[in-house]
């Protein structure tokens, strides 16, 4: 629902002059030069940059293309489709996660549906109106040459999957079913039950498994990634391998490869609680980073506002409910915050406040995600939140069917939607057809990654980034269903056409086991390893973790301020600075230590949440899923400055100064041009 | 049968080493000795009818097929049939076993079974008890034929009777009954699943029922003639 | 509520292992059986014990990482996967037993946790149609009856956790494989490979060490996706087809 129909108005309401700007972030960043895309066509118009990028990048081979091989790390949607495909091309290829199978990469979670193009409504989609929402979605803040792309490809997604056996739903013709999904006007999302990104992955991974029979592709599970390996012989940096540590034997190994693809998903862990799987990391992003790699717009992170709340201090991990129960169910909470304990059936229909309906009477309940979110904290800081006490606050809202089940009966409700509510009674133990479901906003997933070119290449040459680890097409916020298609257009269609353009100079050199720069990484892969094991403090991994989350939540999460911003940067530094003093890790580092795994994860969202917290006071505008309590219209509602933001925050390591601190990051601005759209400001009143 | 975990592919596998060509030939001949026990209980239920007709029907195996096949001929097929059955059956069960037993190296501590029938559980031990059985059985009464109570062997009827009279022998012969109702009640419904025949859940439910159906039918017709003899009904 | 835990250490792969008995106060009934582990394992990590090692990671269902055998029912009393599974379907007092699955093909590597890479061979071995990317026709092109289609969805929810190896007392795969064959075979793009899939796998999964099936039927009952024993006689009857098909 981040999507609206086309009530849009043209250009900024009311904004600050470009001269009235101030930078909130002064000090905490320097600025460095400008970097612009270099590998997209864009003296082409938009529709013809693929064909012609796919048309100039150099090939290589059949018998050259064995001689070159690349490390796919990650096994997602994006991952795995990029392994298999690089594989049948003839590559060597070597992936990595840290499960103990490709097939549990967290794309299996996705539940909704994946978005193409097909027009098999013939409801008047095509590709440009699935790039114009992808963009418009996205607040504006994405690279129109990746955008239009994605939509370009998207068509081919749904033939591969299908072609795989992906038991997609079916009309009783016998072709396929296709529902509308996030409130856009066309009925364009393919899926599978509620089980999509499931059916997609064992498509992917079934055509990974099918190349590693051929022996084209040799899987690592168990393996976690923790540093990369960075050559530089003259020539200039080329990024030739990774260092992983065996999750079971702990043994640290290093991988040599003539490119290395990262493809390890997003950091929404950095929050703690997320939708995210408990191994969610960012670890593999962040070495690259700290290796040269630019991070792009860090503090782009998607809240959604249908989660089942939280329940306890005791809660690992928060689980969404699709979106689509919006369609049909009310959202409110009590008018008098004394209600907030009584029986909800017993409160009478004047003493509810239907707020999302009051607010914003032309969408209701069907306001964008972000919207929704906010409002709903809104409403339980003003104390009017429901369910548990946790912390001092309820955090939750009532999501409310009875008049649904009322207009439409039971059966059609269980119909609908009876798999969720299955699952919500699961978790809760409550009957969402006798007592209101109760709902609340969590971290779900992160546009920010590593910056890429129109390649999917990172600055540092010989390092590819896809699907939700990089940062390029979904711009400030998401589409729904548009995540599983940006990580199989990537894998299956982007990646290899473009890779091979950087490898057509390959192979490289042989990098030995004692070239300084693969000592130097097994080193400090060694050394963090070694540290956790020996600090011996009194604190437990986990309970960092939390303490980061909380803090990312309550000043980075759905509304941010300067002052909380900087009060977080603060906490977090302080933090950081015991979590390295007084973290407890027990066991050791030659078997199976799950407490050391997350160590080091947690020690990279340490500096991944400064780093988020730096470029959202930097960030001086509401967009997308990011409010800023600075930049907002008289009557509350978001607002972006184009004039002054209308480009990608791409961050370079400030480097490390001292016992662990962190060096002042570097700013490059890409602008951000559009020739085939115009940008507009949302409004849904 | 290792009880490492392998790390390479099998190349070229074919579908007659697999381990469900083995079931496969469990069920056959499974089913074969299915229809012997129907055939068998029907003629046993003969002693109802008296000394003659049993005897008749005695003579009967013997003479059938004549004179396409010599005297006993197809007496012998049947019996040659039945030799190979019972040694791919137990072959078959003996490697599956084997296959099972290395499967799981290390038992649970605790381990409940919330879906499965007793039958199914015990499928090897009861088999194992029908093997003794059977031989016994053919000892008592087709080569070299014993009288528990000591008289005459030469006449099948009188052979019967003799040794059902004999409490503890009718007792043998009701626990194997038992044993052989539950083996078929798991085994018939077990064969159609391995011969494919339920993939649906209604073709399944029909399968257990007629397993059922079955295994009380051949094991309470065949428990008849004991329990009938012992209680003095059927005599010389 | 208060419980007592009887869990299996093991250092590693080649370590003996043995129950360990745990005591745990203050369960929420709201919280998920791994939410229990981790307040178990803050516990003796402040203790200076090491933590349990057990698998999870998707914690809702899906992604078929978590395990565990819990009073002798694989993911548990209720039709679900551990992860899901809450402590209000426990008592107060209760003591719970908590084992890794058990099949030589899934060897323990430390506690609670399993290798089950052996899926991964089965699935090589043939879990797949073949078809290289760009090479597929428009989705349109062939049409698959909305049964057929169903079929083959509710087969491929299998999430390939294991359950059914560790419920069997044979220790089969045959469920986890029926699934896959059913999936795939229910499809026109899948007759292709139809008999060499099934011989394939079903190769494969004996060179693995898995036990034959005897019908017995637990594992469909552990199953948390509800695959249903029909995968098994698809399967039979597949192998049987290719059986006579000469392969
Ligand atoms: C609950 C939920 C529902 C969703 N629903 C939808 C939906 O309906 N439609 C939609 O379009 N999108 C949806 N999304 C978003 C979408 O699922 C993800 O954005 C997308 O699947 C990410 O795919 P990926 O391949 O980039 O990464 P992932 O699938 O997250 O894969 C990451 C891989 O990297 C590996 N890895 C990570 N770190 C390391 C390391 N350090 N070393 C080695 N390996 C590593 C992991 O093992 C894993 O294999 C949903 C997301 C969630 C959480
Ligand atoms: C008259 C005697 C017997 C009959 C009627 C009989 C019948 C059957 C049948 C129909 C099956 C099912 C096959 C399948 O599962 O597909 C079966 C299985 C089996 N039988 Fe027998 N059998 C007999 C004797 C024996 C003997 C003597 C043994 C000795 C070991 C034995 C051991 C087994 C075992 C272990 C199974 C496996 C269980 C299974 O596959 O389900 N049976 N039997
Ligand atoms: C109470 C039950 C039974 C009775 C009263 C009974 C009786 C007999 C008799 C009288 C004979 C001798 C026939 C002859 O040679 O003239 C015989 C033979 C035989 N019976 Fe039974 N039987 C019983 C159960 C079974 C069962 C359960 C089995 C198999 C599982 C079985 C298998 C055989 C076989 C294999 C022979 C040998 C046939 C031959 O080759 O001559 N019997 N039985
Ligand atoms: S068949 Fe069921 S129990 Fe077996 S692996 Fe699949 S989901 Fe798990
Ligand atoms: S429990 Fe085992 S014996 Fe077969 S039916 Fe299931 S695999
Ligand atoms: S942790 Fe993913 S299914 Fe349980």
């Amino acid at each position: 629902m981040t999507d609206m129909p086309d009530t849009t108005t043209t250009g900024n309401p009311s904004h600050d002059a470009p001269g009235d700007v101030v930078d909130d972030a002064a000090g905490y960043y320097r600025e460095g030069d400008p970097i612009a895309d270099t590998k997209s066509p864009d003296d082409q118009p938009v529709e013809r940059r693929w064909s012609e990028r796919k048309f100039s990048a150099r090939m290589a081979n059949p018998a050259k293309r064995r001689t070159l091989s690349v490390i796919v790390v990650g096994t997602g949607l994006a991952g795995a489709s990029a392994a298999a495909t690089l594989g049948e091309a003839g590559y060597q290829v070597k992936t990595f996660c840290y499960q103990d199978s490709p097939r549990r990469a967290h794309s299996i979670a996705a539940q909704g549906g994946i978005n193409a193009a097909k027009n098999y409504k013939g409801d008047g989609d095509s590709v440009y109106r699935l790039f114009y929402d992808t963009v418009k979605g996205g607040d504006y803040r994405s690279r129109e040459s990746n955008s239009y792309r994605l939509a370009e490809v998207s068509v081919n997604i749904i033939d591969q999957a299908v072609a795989q056996g992906v038991p997609f739903a079916r009309e009783y013709g016998g072709l396929l079913d296709n529902r509308s999904f996030g409130g856009v006007q066309v009925s364009r999302t393919f899926y599978a039950r509620g089980q999509t990104g499931q059916q997609l992955l064992i498509g992917a991974y079934q055509a990974l498994e099918r190349q590693v029979a051929a022996g084209t592709v040799e899987t690592f599970t168990r393996h976690e990634m923790l540093e990369l390996v960075v050559v530089d012989d003259g020539s200039g940096p080329r990024t030739r391998g990774i260092i992983t540590r065996d999750l079971v034997t702990g043994a640290i190994d290093t991988h040599i490869a003539d490119a290395v693809v990262l493809a390890t998903g997003g950091y929404g862990n950095v929050y703690y609680l997320s939708t995210n799987a408990m191994g969610s990391n960012v670890t593999a992003s962040w070495r690259a980073h700290r290796k040269g790699a630019f991070f792009g717009n860090p503090c782009y992170t998607q809240i959604h506002p249908t989660c089942i709340p939280v329940s306890g201090t005791h809660q690992s991990k928060l689980t969404l409910m699709s979106e689509s129960l919006r369609n049909d169910g009310r959202i409110w909470v009590p008018k008098d915050p004394a209600d907030v304990t009584r029986d909800p059936r017993d409160i009478a229909e004047e003493d509810r406040d239907y707020y999302l309906e009051r607010i914003y009477p032309s969408f209701g309940n069907l306001v964008p995600r972000d919207i929704a979110s906010r409002q709903a904290k809104n409403m339980c800081d003003e104390g009017r939140g429901v369910g548990p006490e946790v912390e001092g606050v309820r955090r939750g809202v009532y999501l409310d069917f009875a008049d649904a089940i009322a207009r439409l009966g039971r059966p059609a409700i269980e119909a609908k939607y009876g798999n969720l509510f299955d699952m919500y009674t699961r978790i809760t133990a409550e009957d969402p057809y006798q007592t209101p479901m109760r709902v609340y906003p969590a971290i779900h997933y992160t546009m920010g990654g590593l910056w890429v070119d129109y390649d999917l290449q990172s600055n540092l040459p010989g390092l590819f980034v896809a699907g939700e680890a990089n940062f390029s097409d979904q711009g400030a916020n998401r589409l729904g269903a548009s995540a599983l298609m940006q990580g199989l257009a990537d894998g299956y269609f982007v990646l290899p056409n473009t890779i091979r353009d950087y490898l057509a100079d390959g192979p490289f050199d042989t990098v030995p086991d004692d070239h300084p720069a693969v000592v130097e990484a097994r080193a400090s892969v060694q050394e963090r390893i070694d540290h956790f094991l020996t600090v011996n403090g009194t604190r437990s991994v986990d309970s960092y973790h939390r303490e980061l989350g909380n803090i990312m939540w309550e000043y980075c999460g759905m509304e941010r301020s300067a002052e909380g911003l900087r009060k977080a940067i603060d906490l977090i530094r302080s933090l950081r600075d015991d979590f390295w003093r007084n973290v407890k890790v027990l066991g050791d580092s030659e078997s199976l230590n799950q407490s050391l795994e997350k160590a080091g994860r947690v020690a990279d969202f340490f500096e991944l949440g400064e780093l988020m917290c730096i470029d959202a006071l930097h960030r001086r505008e509401s967009c997308g899923g990011h409010f800023r309590a600075e930049s907002q219209t008289e009557d509350g509602e978001a607002l972006r400055h184009d004039d002054t933001f209308a480009f990608v925050s791409a961050w370079e390591f400030g480097g490390e100064s001292g016992a662990r601190e962190l060096g002042t990051p570097v700013l490059h601005k890409e602008d951000l041009v559009y020739t085939a759209i115009e940008m507009k400001q949302r409004s849904y009143k | 049968m290792t009880s490492v975990a392998t790390t390479d592919l099998v190349r070229g596998g074919r579908s007659t080493r697999t381990t469900i060509a083995l079931k496969l030939t469990m069920a056959v001949s499974g089913l074969v000795f299915v229809l012997w026990v129907l055939a068998h209980m029907y003629g046993n239920l003969k002693a109802f009818a008296g000394h003659d007709a049993f005897d008749e029907y005695a003579g009967h195996l013997r003479t059938m097929g004549q004179p396409i096949f010599p005297h006993a001929g197809a007496l012998w097929i049947i019996r040659a049939i039945l030799v190979v059955a019972i040694v791919a059956h137990v072959t078959s069960a003996v490697i599956l076993w084997r296959r099972a037993e290395g499967a799981r190296t290390t038992r649970y501590q605790v381990k409940k079974n919330k879906h499965s029938s007793l039958s199914s559980r015990t499928m090897r031990w009861g088999g194992l008890a029908l093997l003794l059985f059977i031989a016994w059985h053919l000892i008592n009464f087709s080569a070299p034929r014993v009288n528990v109570t000591g008289g005459s062997t030469a006449d099948p009827y009188d052979l019967v009777v003799d040794s059902f009279s004999t409490w503890w022998l009718t007792l043998v012969y009701l626990v194997a009954m038992l044993a052989l109702g539950m083996h078929i009640r798991h085994g018939f419904w077990s064969a159609c699943q391995t011969l494919g025949w339920t993939s649906t859940t209604r073709a399944r439910h029909r399968a257990k029922s007629a397993g059922i159906f079955l295994a009380v039918l051949i094991a309470g017709g065949f428990s008849l003639v004991p329990i009938f003899v012992l209680a003095g009904v059927i005599t010389k | 509520m208060t419980l007592t835990l009887k869990i299996w250490r093991q250092a590693d792969a080649a370590a003996e292992g043995r129950l360990h008995t745990y005591q745990l106060d203050e369960v929420s009934p709201d919280m998920s059986f791994l939410e229990m582990l981790d307040v178990l394992n803050e516990q003796l990590n402040a203790a200076g014990e090491e933590p349990v090692a057990f698998d999870s990671d998707c914690r809702e269902g899906i992604c078929g990482m978590c395990s565990l055998m819990i009073n002798g029912e694989a993911h548990g009393p209720e039709v679900t996967t551990t992860c899901q599974l809450h402590m209000r379907s426990f008592a107060d007092g209760d003591t719970i037993t908590i084992e890794p699955w058990r099949a030589a093909p899934f060897p323990v590597l430390k506690d609670l946790v399993v290798d089950r890479s052996a899926f991964d061979r089965i699935i090589q071995s043939g879990g797949y149609i073949s078809v290289n990317t760009g090479a597929a026709p428009d989705a349109h092109a062939i049409p698959v009856p909305k049964q057929n289609a169903d079929r083959a969805f509710d087969m491929a929810t299998c999430i390939g956790c294991g359950a059914c190896v560790a419920a069997c007392p044979n220790g089969s795969a045959s469920l986890f494989v029926g699934a896959k064959v059913t999936h795939l075979g229910e499809l026109p793009q899948g007759q292709a490979e139809r008999d060499h899939r099934v011989v394939n796998m079903v190769a494969q999964h004996d060179h693995e060490g898995f036990g034959g099936c005897t019908n017995i039927g637990e594992c469909a009952a552990a199953c948390p996706k509800e695959i249903p024993l029909d995968v098994i006689s698809q399967l039979n009857r597949d192998l049987r087809a290719a059986m006579r098909h000469g392969h």
